[in-house]
């Protein structure tokens, strides 16, 4: 029953990010709070739903934009895999796998948008899209990484308490 | 391993179950259940939405200076629990203004039926220029509607639910609409980018367009009604050995600071997709 801590937390992060994230521009890009909010979940070691909250986050962010929903959806996916072989195999720093997996994020996310975009029919000019929206993207994503990892780090410890040591 | 596999299992079958609800109520399976929900969400992004927007307003609004000083001195008499209060009456004011400015709009062109809605949330990709309103299918909107404000064209309903809708901006990289200039009496396609700047395009080569001409909806293809005003050309690009002439055009519409928008809802859109020839 502790998973259905993700409704709450989930339908807020996009609802903060529709109402409120998207509308803070730096140059042409805004921040993606579901995305680093997913790597922030992930990356905790006790958390083992991070699969299904990147799967439930993607399709809610997909019904409420305009783009395809495989976008988010994918995009979302991704970025939990590359936090679960960051937080197993290769750093035990989690601040610097969390700003790794925000920056591969946004670069991700951005790659998958071109592509489901391109395949609409609306082609995007590339130095365009990395100068005014990736980059910046990436930058708002840094900024927010640490506030929201450390929410998410003491979300986790609330769901998952560890067991006492005697 | 054992333990493993049935809680996946169970999770991902608590999530599927989850979503499987949340799915048949945002598509309107349980009427009146599904009602209350999207309801209470539409009223949870309404309320997170204002806050923002009173904020951002009491922030970011331009003033001028000496009124701001003046405003600043009055200000310096008062407690601090006041603030919020003053925040409250300056987006009333803002809102009323803007109401007053829509119904003016609505008086001088009377053979329309509008619906004003709310601007509450804008497209979570940045790569798109959608806004979502609070009316939905409840209120009589319907896919494919003109959405103006009292300065001009803002875009069309692109998806509606029961209780909010999402409108394609004509800023939108995949929008395109029908336009004539107003002196050059010529017609181009409106065409948007993903940076938010909107051109002209298809303008023949010998038509002479010049900036400051007014851009206006030509009604064509049957997509938005005729006449509604878009913008004014700001630059005219004209190459020799280009087939048409392309122009930049500065918008009416401050799609940055939406707040209240006027659906027409008389207008039923024509579907002309039967009609195009397909190789």
């Amino acid at each position: 029953m502790r998973n259905l801590v993700a409704v709450p937390v989930i339908l807020l992060t996009v609802i903060l990010q529709s109402a409120v994230f998207s509308r803070v521009y730096l140059l042409s890009g805004i921040a993606d709070l579901p995305m680093v909010m997913l790597a922030a979940w992930a990356l905790q070691e006790e958390v083992d739903s991070a699969w299904q909250w990147a799967a439930a986050t993607g399709l809610l962010v997909g019904f409420i934009s305009g783009i395809s929903w495989v976008v988010p959806f994918l995009g979302y996916i991704s970025v939990v895999a590359m936090a679960r072989v960051f937080q197993r195999r290769v750093w035990q720093a989690p601040l610097l796998a969390m700003f790794s997996i925000t920056f591969l994020g946004t670069i991700i996310v951005s790659v998958f948008s071109i592509v489901a975009l391109s395949f609409s029919g609306v082609q995007l000019p590339i130095s365009d899209v990395l100068g005014l929206l990736t980059l910046p993207g990436v930058l708002l994503n840094m900024l927010i990484a640490i506030p929201v990892y450390a929410v998410m780090r003491d979300l986790a410890r609330w769901v998952y308490p560890s067991p006492e040591v005697e | 391993m054992r333990n493993l596999f049935p809680r996946t299992l169970q999770t991902t079958i608590i999530f599927l179950v989850v979503g499987g609800i949340m799915a048949l109520a945002l598509g309107g399976y349980f009427s009146s259940a599904s009602n209350v929900f999207t309801g209470s969400l539409v009223n949870l992004q309404t309320w997170f939405s204002a806050r923002f927007v009173a904020v951002q307003d009491f922030l970011t609004a331009p003033r001028d200076i000496a009124s701001l000083r003046q405003r600043n001195t009055e200000l310096e008499g008062e407690v601090a629990e006041l603030q919020a209060q003053v925040i409250q009456l300056q987006q009333e004011v803002g809102e009323t203004q803007i109401l007053a400015a829509l119904v003016d709009f609505e008086r001088v062109r009377p053979e329309n039926k509008y619906r004003a809605a709310a601007v509450i949330g804008r497209d979570p990709s940045p790569f798109l220029h959608y806004v979502i309103i609070n009316r939905g299918s409840n209120d009589g909107i319907l896919r494919g509607m003109p959405v103006v404000t009292d300065q001009g064209l803002v875009g069309r309903i692109d998806a509606v639910i029961a209780d909010a809708a999402r409108i394609q901006l004509i800023t939108d990289p995949a929008s395109s609409v029908n336009v004539r200039l107003q002196n050059a009496e010529t017609e181009g396609s409106l065409v948007g980018s993903v940076t938010g700047d909107v051109s002209l395009q298809l303008i023949p080569q010998q038509v002479n367009v010049q900036a400051g001409d007014l851009v206006l909806t030509s009604g064509l293809g049957g997509g938005y009604p005729p006449d509604l005003i878009i913008g004014q050309v700001v630059n005219v690009r004209s190459r020799d050995f280009d087939l048409f002439q392309q122009a930049t055009v500065q918008p009416v519409v401050d799609f940055n600071r939406l707040e209240i928008v006027l659906v027409i809802v008389n207008f039923k859109p024509v579907d002309i997709a039967p009609l195009v020839p397909t190789p």
